[in-house]
């Protein structure tokens, strides 16, 4: 029984991956129409794409990759996935601001 | 990659050939999922030093075209739908496979090679019509960088539907004994993953790109 429900949690049901899909799809729409449309300021586009591409990524990552912090597996991939995005963040942020000071002080 | 995992899956056969226990098996064919999202970690990783040197690179055009002028959002919006789509229908076929039901499994998967195949035929496509218009990647930091990210997305959607090629013509022959069904559902985090590394490129690539 308790087999069962493992199985459940970590392969997904067509219901999870129906709920993941339509949300997914809210979530692309959304963005490709505020910059398709160019309605609103170039602020609030950026960090409007932005935020919702991360809740579409945390979407993908609930709904299609099954990850979690109740089952033991779900717990080794949670984590070795934080992991990663820490330092993908550090390599990507870091390079990023490093690149762009520089040139700001160059022009200076 | 796809070598690796079936090198992974093969050791997962003589487990099975050596130990009957049922437990076994079990724990070793998640050690082998396990390791497989651990190759995809680091995959990430290859991801996120190309998007940092797209990052840096985009506003160096060198006097040539730039995003704005070469993306296009309704191409760019059918090429993600067609990714998406693909993902859900893997997760259908992942269903199937657990139920193992065989012939729904092999129809799942047909569908999602088909989703895939018409995103890589768009992505060439699209980069066809960029070389040919002058604007391939040795014009500018930007366009190299662009074919790197996006090129190299694009090869792992390809390493994907070979393996998926790869996969049917196992089903077809061996069915859904244990060792396959922990082949697929390496191939389904391979694909999830996937189209969580093409949200970030439509959203910092072409979206951004193209405001």
């Amino acid at each position: 029984m308790s087999q069962d429900t493992h199985h459940d949690e970590s392969h997904g049901t067509v219901k999870s991956y129906l709920i993941g899909f339509v949300l997914s799809v809210i979530l692309t729409a959304i963005p490709f129409y505020m910059v398709m449309g160019g309605d609103f300021s170039k602020a609030t586009t950026i960090w409007s794409i932005v935020t919702l591409a991360i809740i579409q990524i945390w979407v993908h990552l609930k709904y299609f990759l099954h990850l979690n912090f109740v089952t033991e597996d779900g717990r080794a991939n949670t984590f070795s996935f934080l992991f990663s995005a820490l330092i993908i963040v550090m390599v990507v942020g870091l390079s990023v601001w490093i690149i762009y000071e520089s040139n700001a002080m160059m022009m200076h | 990659m796809s070598t690796l995992s079936a090198d992974l899956a093969s050791t997962n056969v003589d487990a099975v050939s050596t130990h009957d226990d049922h437990h076994d098996h079990h724990d070793t064919s998640g050690d082998t999922v396990f390791g497989f999202w651990l190759y995809l970690m680091t995959d990430c990783l290859l991801f996120a030093s190309f998007f940092a040197t797209y990052a840096v690179l985009f506003m160096n055009t060198a006097g040539g075209v730039s995003g704005k002028d070469i993306f296009e959002l309704d191409f760019v919006a059918v090429e993600t739908a067609a990714l998406l789509l693909s993902s859900i229908t893997f997760g259908f076929a992942m269903i199937a496979a657990q139920g193992q039901k065989k012939a729904l499994t092999l129809a799942w998967l047909l569908v999602t090679f088909c989703l895939g195949a018409v995103f890589i035929g768009m992505e060439i496509y699209e980069f066809h019509h960029l070389i040919v218009n002058g604007h391939g990647p040795q014009h500018s930091a930007f366009l190299s960088s662009f074919f790197a990210l996006v090129g190299l997305h694009g090869l792992h959607v390809t390493a994907g539907l070979i393996w998926m090629t790869i996969m049917m013509i196992e089903v077809v022959r061996r069915g859904l004994g244990k060792a396959t069904v922990t082949r697929l559902s390496c191939l389904s985090l391979f694909w999830h993953f996937l189209d969580i590394v093409w949200i970030c490129v439509f959203t910092v690539v072409y979206l951004m790109g193209a405001m």
